[in-house]
């Protein structure tokens, strides 16, 4: 496992927009791609204190994106206020159960799993682990990728405010809980996108 | 400067020689398994271009026509995509107006025009107007566009709104449907290697 032949140890660094590897400048200079100009690092500037400050925030916002109503519904029948988990729990028992059930995988468990995971990838990256590196990578490619999946509740009440707030019967309005969710989605995905899986490998060869 | 021969894996920077792959091939890292690069038919980006093509199209017919209507107690009510951003702005929603304006209609938008420009103009062996820009927005924006997020949401939404009312799936979800098959094929069939190959050699 030791002095694998990585780009930083051949003095190469990889562009992360057209891919071309190319010879890394002397040290203290800025680098850029000789192919399409983008700006080259070695790794994500900052990774690890970017993606804590990302990661704090969406949790901190994850409180008020559960607690407050994302929707309140108005009718001749009374006014109700539904947050993200009376929403699942309103289509579960009204019998949509697969319905319910994607609701509550892409808007509670996503978001929740995605910091979850973020906080143990950016830990133990903090802490120096060399455990299961190629998992722990694997773990980053799918969080990354199952993050957007949380802005189904948000399109869902987008569609019901327009179509219901112009009929008589009853009125849909967006609640604050919807703009603090829409936080989280974003947060997770600049967390996600601050942390750079290469690190994992860099303390692999160090301590080995 | 440069090593074409080299590729780096971008998520645990093992370096990599490339080879020619078969048909159809995709050359995985050999230390943490992410994906490296696919083999390109030599008209891929011809491919891309026709899908791209359709796929702006599409969404044209997808923003003009309502996405779903409704009919209560004989009233009839619909919306387009944008009618929808324009009730949640002037309902003081306006955060999650703007997040539903850029992942829905900014985002897949600029992308197609964008991708769709760069290989019209390579196509033509011309360096289009800021091509390397776009293809580095694009590049950047990418997770942003949500279409199959979005579409899930409709559908989601068709069904509780069914318990209170009549609703009409229209025209845009169908289109929305399709939309969201040729923006995931446009973007599979592109070959940004071949691309960026192109865009060098023409200055
Ligand atoms: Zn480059
Ligand atoms: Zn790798």
């Amino acid at each position: 496992m030791s002095k694998a032949p990585t780009a930083a140890r051949s003095g190469l660094l990889a562009c992360e927009v057209c891919r071309l590897v190319s010879h890394a400048p002397p040290p203290g200079s800025d680098a850029y791609c000789p192919r399409c100009g983008a700006m080259l690092h070695m790794r994500k500037p900052a990774s690890l204190a970017r993606t804590w400050a990302f990661l704090i925030a969406a949790i901190i916002l994850y409180v008020p994106a559960n607690t407050l109503p994302i929707m309140d519904t108005s009718s001749l029948f009374g006014t109700q206020s539904d947050t993200i988990l009376s929403g699942v729990a309103f289509l579960w028992t009204s019998g949509s159960f697969v319905l319910a059930s994607l609701v509550f995988f892409a808007s509670v468990m996503v978001p929740l799993v995605k910091m979850i995971a973020l906080a143990v990838l950016a830990g133990s990256v903090q802490m120096r682990s060399v455990a299961h590196p190629r998992t722990r990578t694997r773990l980053y490619r799918i969080i990354e990728f199952a993050g957007r999946w949380s802005m189904l509740d948000i399109y869902v009440v987008t569609i019901l405010v327009a179509l219901v707030q112009v009929s008589t019967f009853a009125s849909i309005h967006a609640g604050p809980g919807a703009a603090a969710f829409g936080a989280v989605v974003v947060l997770t995905m600049f967390a996600a996108a601050s942390f750079d899986p290469r690190l994992i490998w860099d303390i692999q060869e160090k301590e080995s | 400067m440069s090593s074409p021969t080299f590729v780096a894996c971008l998520e645990c920077d093992l370096l990599h020689r490339q080879t020619q792959l078969p048909s159809g091939g995709e050359a995985r890292c050999t230390r943490c398994g992410a994906l490296l690069y696919r083999h390109a038919p030599p008209d891929a980006n011809e491919r891309a271009l026709a899908l791209a093509l359709t796929a702006c199209i599409l969404f044209v017919v997808a923003n003009v026509y309502p996405i779903v209507g409704l009919e209560v107690q004989g009233t009839h009510t619909s919306s387009t995509l944008f009618g929808a951003v324009e009730s949640l702005w002037d309902d003081e929603a306006r955060t999650v107006a703007v997040l539903v304006f850029f992942t829905t209609i900014f985002v897949p938008a600029a992308e197609l025009i964008g991708l769709t420009w760069v290989l019209v103009t390579l196509r033509q062996g011309a360096r289009g107007r800021g091509a390397v820009a776009i293809l580095h927005f694009i590049e950047s924006v990418k997770p942003w566009g949500m279409v199959e997020v979005f579409l899930l949401g409709v559908l989601v939404s068709l069904v509780k709104l069914a318990h209170i009312a009549i609703v009409e799936p229209g025209v845009a979800l169908f289109s929305f449907g399709a939309l969201m098959a040729f923006i995931a094929a446009a973007a599979a069939a592109f070959d940004p290697d071949a691309a960026w190959k192109q865009l060098e050699t023409i200055r």
